[in-house]
């Protein structure tokens, strides 16, 4: 592929994006501002990730790609086949021999090293957003640290719902000082996020860049009398028989049967080769 | 006694055009003034330089703080001023939309202040937020309805209740009654009356309806084309009016 350069944008770019990369790693939970290129795809689709994914690729490195944890819908395989095809980077589905995991609504259930890097797709970085719409007032609101109004939201939970019902881009407040959105994964992987890998955060159409930097940490918001809780389906995998795995409710038929998969493809697999079965499990399934 | 609120020599120019000018004034603990005026005469602008939502062009604003006494807010820091906008200080907007959040529902509108100033526990803040329902006359039962379904007076009800909540000892508030029909503004106003005298609150209440200052403030300034032109005890002022323009402004008033 010479037609392209290395990881399809040019050093240019790249070198642009490691700057605000680095800006992010030194300032947690910072948004920082970058100019967001076009990319060979639509917005919503991860444009952000994969601009950060391409200013962090080096060829030696080993990318795995996820979306909502599998490794084989659409979103995954399409933005691995466009590094292979860019980049020429080895590709890999399991997570503890990948170099960058890109992802999109999911944190790997393997615990990731110090020697791996988590790129997560963000199509709304702004945690504030949806309460406070005008982008002068959150920045403000930001460098004054007033955070109050988030509080307003988990409130405007309680009273509706008698529990904080937001489930997932669960508001998160970074080495106690940025409050950060931390992408749509479900607040089953909040506690996740203080992590031995670096993580970034890239979000294309609205053109911020923002990360976490190893061994930081990362709160969830709460009250005294709600505290937060990681939650998940009551349920162990159908296949593997995780019990502590994130999971995926499949509906089977007209009937009402369904079951409960690991959204995590890879986690699932290497369970089940391992000779793990879960009640609907068959023997020869991996 | 230190005044709460020391004004001196405010003056805010749009261009060429004056906004307002050489306004001085002290305001003391647990006084009300009202500021009356005709419309364009300067009166919202005064009071937005005031509360830190315009910057003067010359002046000072001196405000008593909890903390560290008489500081002047025009050249505090940002994060101060905005410290002092929801502790100290309570704004309530003429209409309650520019002072409510629509997508949020009553408890949420009234809890946001206390959750501002670090509140974190859900039971407290809920119980205090039906405590100031009830206190401006808004029914339990109303508390996680969204703003958007209350009529135009319980609005201007909540987004007292909003403003009041964090306990201020100084309120400005611009027109609170304008848009109200006559009997709700009665009720609005004889709530005010009672809230003001009860918390011993301090006011600056802009309006151009002579029967609010005369019900809620204490002391009156008079303003035309940015200037004050008058300034008493709101019955001399009221009774026996001055300037040309006071004259006109008290008997323009429609009697029934």
């Amino acid at each position: 592929m010479s037609a392209y350069n290395f990881a399809y944008l040019d050093e240019q770019t790249k070198r642009m994006i490691r700057r605000a990369i680095l800006k992010g790693l030194a300032v947690p939970g910072y948004q920082v501002p970058f100019a967001s290129r076009e990319m060979p795809m639509p917005y919503g689709w991860g444009t952000g990730g994969v601009q950060v994914s391409a200013a962090t690729l080096t060829p030696e490195d080993r990318l795995k790609v996820i979306d909502q944890g599998a490794d084989d819908t659409t979103n995954a395989v399409s933005i691995r086949k466009f590094f292979e095809n860019t980049a020429g980077v080895e590709t890999t589905e399991d997570t503890s021999q990948a170099t960058i995991i890109q992802t999109r609504h999911r944190i790997p259930e393997a615990k990731l090293t110090e020697d791996q890097i988590l790129v997560y797709q963000v199509p709304i970085p702004e945690p504030l957003r949806f309460l406070e719409p005008r982008e002068t007032e959150t920045r403000k609101m930001h460098s004054l640290e007033e955070y109050g109004l988030m509080h307003v939201k988990l409130y405007e939970d309680i009273s509706q719902h008698g529990a904080i019902s937001t489930s997932y881009a669960y508001p998160v407040r970074v080495s106690g000082r940025y409050v950060m959105d931390p992408s749509p994964i479900p607040k089953f992987d909040n506690p996740k996020l203080e992590m031995d890998a670096i993580q970034l955060f890239g979000a294309g159409r609205e053109q911020r860049i923002y990360a976490v930097p190893p061994h930081t940490k990362v709160v969830s918001l709460d009250f005294e009398d709600y505290p937060f809780e990681a939650t998940k389906a009551d349920h162990c995998c159908d296949l593997c028989g995780a019990e502590d795995s994130y999971l995926d409710e499949v509906i089977m038929d007209d009937a009402g049967n369904r079951m409960f998969v690991c959204s995590d493809t890879d986690y699932c697999r290497s369970r089940r080769e391992a000779g793990h079965i879960g009640p609907m499990g068959a023997e020869d399934a991996a | 006694m230190t005044p709460l609120l020391q004004v001196k020599g405010i003056k805010k120019h749009y261009g060429m055009r004056i906004g307002c000018a050489d306004v001085s004034f002290d305001l003391y603990p647990g006084e009300v003034m009202g500021i009356v005026g005709e419309s364009g005469s300067g009166k919202s602008t005064l009071l937005n330089c005031l509360a830190g939502h315009l910057p003067p062009d010359a002046g000072q604003v001196i405000f008593d703080t909890r903390v560290d006494g008489p500081a002047d807010t025009v050249t505090m820091s940002e994060p101060e001023r905005r410290m002092l906008g929801r502790t100290d200080w309570a704004f309530v907007h003429q209409h309650a939309r520019d002072g409510l959040r629509m997508s949020v529902s009553a408890g949420g509108n009234i809890g946001e202040r206390l959750m501002a100033v670090g509140d974190r526990h859900y039971g407290q803040i809920r119980d205090r937020a039906i405590d100031w329902l009830g206190r401006v006359e808004i029914d339990e039962s109303r508390v996680d309805d969204r703003p958007t379904a209350f009529s135009g007076g319980m609005q201007q009800r909540l987004q007292i209740a909003r403003n009041l909540v964090t306990g201020p000892r100084l309120v400005f508030m611009d027109e609170p009654t304008g848009g109200l029909d006559v009997s709700v503004q009665a009720r609005l106003l004889d709530l005010l009356r009672g809230l003001v005298r009860e918390m011993g609150l301090s006011a600056i209440i802009v309006t151009h309806d002579l029967a609010v200052v005369r019900l809620l403030a204490d002391r009156l300034m008079v303003m035309k084309d940015g200037h004050v032109v008058e300034g008493g005890l709101t019955d001399q002022v009221l009774d026996d009016p001055q300037h040309a323009y006071t004259q006109l402004l008290v008997s323009s008033v429609l009697q029934v």
